[in-house]
């Protein structure tokens, strides 16, 4: 039990549909999850899969009607107890513009600890450590509508970190950004699973990021209708091109070369391609 | 011009007035804006534009956005200038023709009136150079707490302003780029009578609008993520503390109203 963080069990979720509408489909149906302690997690589908509604569950900002849903063992019910929640489970969403929330990189940072009532001593070593973490320091004093979509998306983590809290749900967090602010934020997130434990669960499309996840699952119709190591999900090219989802690029050039096995990374298919014309991958 | 505004604009710096205590810097500036208007004489005026000097040169903000934070009233001057130098008649007359005459009355009017515009703003904008918005209106809201006793929700406005302050500029890029947008799309948005812009403006401001209420929705989610309850049980990771300058600020502010009082007393009366 100890070793869970997030269980989802049996979860069936439907947003309201407006007065004379005609009811709707369910954004999650029958979905079974267990996310352990410390794991990286990657959650991949296509749009309307149900994959951002699998992460706003998680804290508690929906319930679901029914089945049920578990952080640390609490159920978001109450208010109270989504307040609880709240404090395990941080999230951070795909447009770094909308959550923001102070005029003062440092001052958003606080807004979280503020928030649970922290000490403002306490506050402040949490948002200078907050801020080292994502390298973001020496922006401390400046004005969020004057950084990049990287560095923006890495405040927003920040206020999150601050928080403390054990988990990170990412909704798509990278799908606003260039490739620079992208490389910037997952390799933020990767050090912070790494180095400080925390569990990640990184809701995204790009397959490339999903490669160096611990597990991924793959979402269809409100469905989880794979799960694995990427290794294992990626080997399935064909599964995974019908749930209308890429593989990285690397695995697709490999298989269509006819290599058995399963590559992720442009390093491996390099040397797997030089082996196989005999050569050197130097 | 759309982004050239400057209101809530911070210039970061170190000065004594960037390190004054918020609530102390809003109190004073309110008070300079009354002894402003109290003033009768030019040497009165001539006292409060003094501190007014001193305080830009105090607060270390470059003169170039001092003159900037000007730039937008340069009409309501003009304005004013002109309609007070023809509407006030009285004392010797400089010029005449037709209808119109300039007296020494009007012109002393005109220049009076500019002067404590310009002050007022300087001030006004001094007080958001040298303070951060969140500091701003933490002060506010502090200074404010009493109303709590007839069920204002103080917390709640400071928090709207706060927001309202982060959003101008995210909002000022979204215009531009719906603006683009239509332009892109053969929208005419320079030319035409006043209705015709009017008209060309509607396209612009309704996808805005969308857009806002879509970014107020997410901005919620994201509050609601970070344990945002309302003001109760909320701490503050920068703590206020009334320092000796700040009540010297104080004295200093009742000083120039002594000041002006005197001197209004003493010398003739302008307005």
């Amino acid at each position: 039990m100890n070793d869970t963080i997030i269980e989802f069990e049996n979860v069936t979720f439907t947003y309201d549909s407006e007065e004379g509408e005609a009811p709707k489909t369910p954004a999650l149906r029958n979905v079974t999850l267990r996310v352990k302690r410390g794991e990286f997690l990657a959650v991949l589908g296509h749009n309307g899969s149900g994959k951002s509604t699998l992460a706003k569950l998680c804290n508690a900002i929906y319930t679901p009607q029914s089945g049920v849903v578990r952080v640390n063992g609490l159920v978001g019910d109450t208010e109270e107890k989504a307040d609880q929640i709240r404090r395990i489970v941080g999230m951070v969403f795909q447009n770094p513009d909308n959550q923001i929330v102070a005029t003062i990189v440092e001052d958003d940072v606080a807004f979280g600890p503020e928030n649970l009532g922290v000490e403002p001593q306490e506050i402040r070593r949490r948002v200078d450590d907050a801020l080292r973490a994502v390298n973001m320091y020496e922006f401390r004093l400046r004005e969020p509508h004057k950084l990049s979509g990287g560095q923006k998306q890495r405040v927003a983590i920040a206020g999150v970190l601050a928080m403390q809290t054990d988990c990170i749900v990412l909704d798509e967090p990278t799908a606003m950004l260039d490739p620079k602010g992208r490389e910037e934020v997952m390799s933020t997130v990767h050090r912070l699973n790494e180095e400080m434990g925390i569990t990640v669960i990184l809701v995204t499309h790009f397959m490339d990021e999903a490669v160096d996840a611990d597990r991924v699952v793959v979402m269809d119709s409100g469905r989880i209708v794979m799960q694995g190591t990427p290794a294992q999900v990626f080997s399935q090219v064909d599964t995974v091109r019908r749930y209308g989802l890429d593989v990285p690029q690397a695995t697709e050039l490999c298989h269509a070369l006819g290599m058995p096995g399963c590559v992720l990374t442009i390093e491996d298919c390099v040397a797997q391609i030089a082996a196989r014309a005999g050569g050197d991958a130097g | 011009m759309i982004g050239d505004i400057t209101i809530g604009q911070y210039y970061a710096g170190a000065s004594v007035l960037h390190r004054m205590d918020p609530r102390a810097k809003l109190a004073a500036t309110f008070w300079l804006i009354v002894v402003i208007f109290l003033c009768k004489s030019f040497f009165a005026l001539g006292l409060i534009t003094l501190t007014a000097i001193v305080a830009v040169l105090l607060s270390r903000v470059p003169l170039k956005m001092i003159f900037r934070s000007l730039r937008p009233i340069v009409i309501i001057l003009i304005f004013t200038a002109v309609l007070n130098v023809f509407y006030n008649k009285g004392g010797a007359t400089y010029w005449e023709w037709w209808k119109i005459t300039v007296t020494e009355k009007g012109v002393n009017t005109a220049l009076f009136t500019m002067v404590r515009i310009i002050v007022l703003v300087v001030i006004s904008s001094l007080l958001t150079y040298t303070t951060t918005p969140t500091m701003l209106t933490d002060g506010l809201e502090r200074l404010l707490s009493p109303l709590k006793v007839f069920k204002i929700k103080v917390h709640t406005l400071a928090m709207m302003m706060t927001l309202a302050l982060r959003f101008i500029p995210t909002l000022i890029e979204e215009i531009e780029r719906i603006m683009n947008a239509q332009k892109a799309r053969g929208a005419d948005l320079e030319t035409g009578g006043l209705l015709q812009r009017a008209k060309a403006l509607v396209p612009i401001f309704i996808p805005l609008m969308v857009s806002a209420f879509r970014r107020a929705y997410e901005l919620a989610f994201a509050m609601t993520c970070r344990c945002y309850t309302g003001g109760e049980g909320r701490t503050r990771m920068k703590q206020m503390k009334l320092a000796a300058r700040d009540v010297l600020l104080l004295i200093f502010c009742a000083g120039i109203t002594a000041g002006v009082l005197v001197l209004n007393h003493f010398f003739t009366a302008v307005i």
